[in-house]
């Protein structure tokens, strides 16, 4: 392959103290900030239902700890060199396939919540490969479609083609694991960054048809279980008795409306507190923001992951090559559907998969592939800066 | 890079804020639209009230003996939720239950209908309150049937014995005092709902049992205090997660009264007495009434009426037989504040007053004939033959009823006769008014029946409110009675048609009959020891009181009620001197000097009206006694009504009389104050002394009335097992 070739030449002077000075600190502000606002909304989750009532900080350093190992891991991809990254993106893509296998193996594999997409790892940590394999998606659609001629203004058939491929191959095993949430993200990256690459208006109006068509026609051949009907379909009435799914929709409804205005204050949410939100320290953490600080709080989160993002577009639009562009895009994308499919999710908007809140759910695969898309992104940014 | 890759970054920013604002529309919809909703839902979801409820207030006698207290008993409750997801829809389970409760099915099964439901029985046999609490449906039931159902649980699903506070009659001296104290009964779902604060610690809950009746309906939020409420947090499985808020229970008010206890089995006694006396005249003697008055303050000191009931048949509800004697037996409204009689001759006093005040002389000689020819009508004397030309002390003494025409004719004409409008002078009905009838006392008890003054104001009123009716039937002519009797028929067209034309016209017959308490006017006893008390007093009307005071659960006064002045009647002190000068007369030389023989009035004079007022059709007339005493020196009034019971001498003289010797320690000739049923010889000022439980220290040994403590069945048994 000469993906390296295209590359331009460039080296790191950091005698001008130029990292420092061409760091997006906003990006970065507004990612540590979420980050910690996270960390009190998971603290005060898990207040309620710990293992060990006489220690009540466990938890929470538990979730210190991945957050410390993730902020490490994005400033390590904030620093990978450009080509390295670009040359061993097949190869991370490899890995993530096989990660994703592990799952299978016996003794290995967890399931949780009906989906197989855990290991468990010693000391009562789980690892969830399919997190890290939507960052090797997106590096890999990234390296596949930005591999194109000087001439083309256009990817040509045959690197859609490939990019489709990159990511259906995970998502069929993820499809496999049950980890519906996780299938419908990935479709939104790809589509978004084919897009985004300038692919022909018929390959982006057929994906996205296409797609919806898949989503009615796994309904409707009964491809998908009838709990995963369930679970999609509860939140258009959430007050039904269809089991834990209309219920877990009905009481984040309730401890959202519930918190009004200002809140009930940080541990004080009744809903939160009394555990009648289920797994609202990862996927339902965001009824802790809405119930103990209100609509306030809900804005203050959405604000947060809003400049992020708009951050995030900013990097995408001064990428210096396509290969930046595509990976900020991918990164977009990929944090926009999961934060409005969990937060929609969770005020009933959208249907009720298992995908945690970026930077704010406790999990901690989830947090560090979202710091080292933040390296990444800032990665992107000091590329372009130097270039021009 | 291309054009077209810009362009759709760009779209792709668009689509990333949009679902952004989305995001931030649905939060501010939840948070802020649907907010306060579904924070009481999120409440609701996790607050639990432990409610223990406040001990009721106790009520006393003046001197402290307590006419109802409070103890344990262990009832049975039945979850109706639970029931109906049982086998037969709880069938089987009721059979179970009533069986070892040793009753028929229906009677627990009755207790579970709501009110209102297809089959219901009539409130307080079915079911008031709210649908998710547990239904009482037995109490007082033994420690033995109590243990069988909590240790047999899976048995009896939804089925719960547990302690419970209820009221307890002590009954001191076996006074019955049922209509006074009331009864208590489950809150109805319109209480609880119509409530002007509905979150406050001490609202109604639907689990509360309120006054119903009598005192205890009248000072309910008084007496019920302010039950403890612990608020816990809850968690999804129920299991508590921390205490919100704790608020102790404060016990509610106690009420002393100014009935007295002893005094009370006196008139109670009495009434029966005179009850039977009627009865062995042949009459029905089917309710009757005696109050007591203090003149000098409206204190009521003793109120009964006939019949009565046994107040702690509602104590943990009535079975549906006894319910329906209770109806039958017309026991449960009191005749003293709730009946309407007709006044008859006790209505003289007021008759008097007005002739005083119209300038009459009563000092005149008056003719009182047999019976008195007015235009076409002949007026008779129904108590008194003819007299010839007599004083009208003489005339009260004697209850001469025509001399009493004569004056009520003479105002009728002077007010313009027939042709006088509804403003015209109508003195009679003007004293009546002055002296409270026509409306409520305004005594410390619910449901006070006002009575009516027969005037020409009423009559105006009443012929606009029947006239239709009247000219319809006076056209149509009884079709139905004419088939059967057409004398009849006829005979009651008249009256219709003649009441079409002319029923507003205030008549000399009305007008007459109105000055003996007959024709339109009704009046409760209540109302008429009120009249007396305040001739005794020399004219000053006092609300009628039963509460003396309002003591707090540490034994401190709250509240003490002052009399209350109603009104003043106003008329030259010449016309009061003149019945203060008469009426002693009526049991010295009068027509109650048969029942008063004997009785020492040289040094306690008694001062009284006899009544025998005549009810419609051949009924025997309504048997009336009031009076006051010491007639120099007046403390008590006394009024007794029997309905038809015969003569006001003859069947209430005796009881009264009776009752006044208990008040003033007489036996014989004898009087000695040491032996009044009142400790002391005359109502105590003082209130009673308590402890600082709030305990209230009562007349001890034979003085306190009580005979043996009653047996609680089972309220010391179940204690140990909890109350589940």
């Amino acid at each position: 392959m000469s993906l390296v070739t295209r590359n331009r030449v460039r080296t790191f002077e950091r005698g001008r103290g130029g990292v420092l000075r061409d760091l997006d600190w906003v990006l970065l502000a507004a990612s540590v900030s979420l980050t910690v606002y996270g960390c009190l909304l998971v603290w005060s989750a898990s207040l309620s239902d710990m293992a060990s009532p006489s220690d009540p900080t466990s938890y929470l350093r538990k979730h210190l700890i991945n957050v410390a190992i993730a902020v490490t891991l994005a400033a390590l991809a904030m620093r990978i060199d450009y080509r390295w990254l670009r040359a061993y993106t097949p190869v991370l893509w490899g890995v993530s396939v096989v990660t994703l296998l592990l799952p299978f193996l016996p003794g290995l594999g967890t399931r949780i919540a009906g989906a197989r997409a855990w290991i468990a790892l010693p000391g009562g940590f789980t690892f969830q490969p399919s997190e890290f394999a939507k960052l090797a998606v997106i590096l890999m659609i990234a390296v596949l479609l930005s591999e194109r001629r000087d001439i083309e203004d256009e990817p040509i058939n045959r690197d859609v083609l490939l990019a489709l491929g990159a990511a259906a191959l995970p998502m069929l095993i993820i499809l496999v694991q049950n980890d519906t949430g996780t299938i419908l993200i990935m479709g939104a990256i790809t589509i978004s960054m084919i897009a985004v690459a300038g692919a022909r208006t018929r390959w982006v109006v057929g994906l996205i048809g296409g797609s919806i068509l898949g989503v009615l026609v796994a309904i409707q051949v009964g491809l998908l279980q009838q709990y995963q009907v369930q679970r999609l379909t509860s939140f258009i009435n959430p007050t039904a008795d269809v089991g834990s799914a209309a219920y877990n929709a009905n009481q984040a409804r309730i401890a959202i409306g519930g918190g009004g205005i200002t809140g009930w204050g940080l541990f004080n949410g009744p809903q939160t507190q009394g555990r009648f939100v289920p797994v609202n320290e990862s996927d339902f953490v965001f009824t802790v923001a809405g119930e103990e600080w209100g609509f306030i709080g809900s804005v203050v989160l959405i604000g947060l992951l809003g400049v992020i993002l708009w951050r995030a577009i900013v990097i995408a639009y001064r990428a210096d090559d396509l290969f930046g562009r595509l990976l900020a895009t991918g990164i977009v994308a990929w944090l926009t559907f999961q934060m409005f499919e969990n937060i929609g999710m969770t005020m009933g908007i959208m249907p009720i998969t298992g995908i945690p809140l970026p930077f704010v759910s406790a999990g901690g695969t989830a947090m560090m592939a979202t710091w080292i898309a933040v390296g990444l992104l800032e990665n992107v940014r000091l590329h372009a800066r130097r270039v021009s | 890079m291309s054009q077209r890759s810009s362009l759709r970054l760009l779209v792709l920013a668009v689509l990333v804020f949009s679902l952004l604002a989305t995001l931030v529309a649905r939060a501010f919809f939840l948070q802020v639209v649907e907010g306060p909703a579904l924070q009481a839902q999120a409440h609701r979801n996790s607050a639990r009230e432990i409610v223990t409820p406040a001990v009721r207030g106790l009520i006393l006698d003046q001197l402290g003996r307590p006419l109802v207290s409070n103890r344990t008993s262990t009832i049975v409750t039945i979850d109706r939720q639970v029931l109906a997801k049982q086998p037969q829809r709880g069938a089987i389970l009721l059979k179970k239950l009533a069986d070892l409760l040793g009753v028929p099915v229906a009677e627990i099964s009755d207790r579970l209908l709501t009110c209102g439901a297809k089959g219901a029985k009539p409130p307080p046999i079915c079911w008031n309150g709210s649908t998710y609490q547990p239904v009482p449906v037995m109490s007082d039931i033994d420690s033995q049937t109590a243990l069988s159902i909590m240790e047999r649980r899976s048995d009896f699903p939804g089925v719960t014995a547990q302690l419970q506070a209820i009221r307890q009659y002590p009954a001191p001296f076996n006074a019955n005092v049922a209509h006074i104290l009331g009864y208590l009964g489950p809150v109805t779902e319109a209480q609880v709902t119509g409530q002007a604060n509905p979150t406050a610690p001490e609202r109604l809950r639907r689990t509360d049992v309120v006054g119903r009746s009598g005192l205890e309906r009248t000072y309910d939020p008084q007496m019920r205090g302010t039950p403890g409420v612990t608020q816990l947090a809850v968690d999804t499985a129920g299991h508590v997660v921390g205490t919100a808020a704790v608020t102790q229970p404060q016990a509610g008010d106690t009420i002393v009264t100014n009935l007295d206890a002893k005094l009370q089995k006196v008139v109670e006694d009495q009434l029966l007495a005179a009850v039977a006396r009627a009865q062995q005249q042949g009459n029905p003697g089917n309710a009757g009434a005696a109050v007591v008055v203090d003149v000098r303050n409206g204190h009521v000191l003793s109120m009964a009426s006939y019949p009565t009931y046994d107040p702690a048949i509602w104590v943990g509800g009535v079975s549906a037989k006894q319910y329906q004697q209770l109806q039958e037996s017309d026991a449960l409204s009191s005749n003293a504040y709730q009946g309407l009689f007709a006044p008859g001759s006790t209505f003289k006093v007021i008759s008097t007053t007005a002739a005083g005040k119209e300038g009459f002389n009563l000092y005149g000689s008056y003719d009182c004939p047999a019976s008195l020819k007015i235009g076409t009508q002949t007026f008779r004397n129904f108590e008194s033959s003819g007299y010839g030309s007599i004083s009208l002390s003489r005339a009260i003494e004697v209850s001469c009823n025509t001399v009493f025409y004569g004056i009520a004719d003479r105002m009728w004409q002077q007010a313009g006769g027939i042709t006088a409008t509804k403003e015209s002078a109508d003195p009679i009905a003007e004293a009546a008014r002055m002296y409270g009838l026509g409306s409520p006392t305004g005594i410390d008890l619910p449901g006070e029946a006002g009575g009516r003054i027969s005037s020409r104001l009423f009559k105006s009123a009443n012929w606009n409110a029947m006239k239709d009716t009247w000219c319809a039937n006076a056209k149509a002519g009884y079709p139905q009675t004419r088939q059967r009797n057409p004398a009849l028929a006829e005979f009651y067209t008249a009256i219709d048609a003649e009441n079409c034309k002319d029923g507003y016209q205030w008549r000399v017959g009305d007008a007459l009959n109105a000055a003996i308490g007959q024709g339109d006017t009704v009046v409760t006893p209540l109302q008429m020891a009120m009249v007396y008390a305040a001739v005794a007093n020399g004219g000053t009307v006092y609300q009628p009181q039963i509460a003396k005071a309002l003591v707090s659960p540490e034994g401190k006064v709250v509240t003490t009620f002052d009399p209350v002045v109603k009104s003043t009647i106003n008329v030259p002190k010449s016309t009061m001197n003149f019945m203060h000068a008469t009426l002693p007369g009526v049991t010295v030389k009068g027509t109650a000097e048969t029942p008063f023989a004997g009785f020492p009035l040289d040094q306690i004079p008694v001062a009284a009206k006899t009544g025998s007022a005549q009810v419609t059709g051949s009924k025997p007339s309504t048997s009336w006694f009031a009076s006051y005493a010491p007639a120099n020196n007046p403390k008590y009034a006394i009024i007794m009504m029997i309905a038809q019971g015969g003569t006001g001498s003859k069947t209430s003289g005796p009881s009264v009389r009776k009752i006044y010797e208990a008040l003033f320690g007489i036996s014989g000739k004898n009087i000695d104050p040491a032996s009044s049923v009142l400790i002391g010889g005359k109502p105590r000022d003082a209130l009673p002394v308590f402890r600082p439980d709030g305990t209230p220290v009562g007349p001890s040994g034979k003085e306190s009335g009580v005979v043996a403590q009653r047996n609680d069945p089972a309220s010391s048994s179940l204690s140990s097992n909890g109350s589940g």
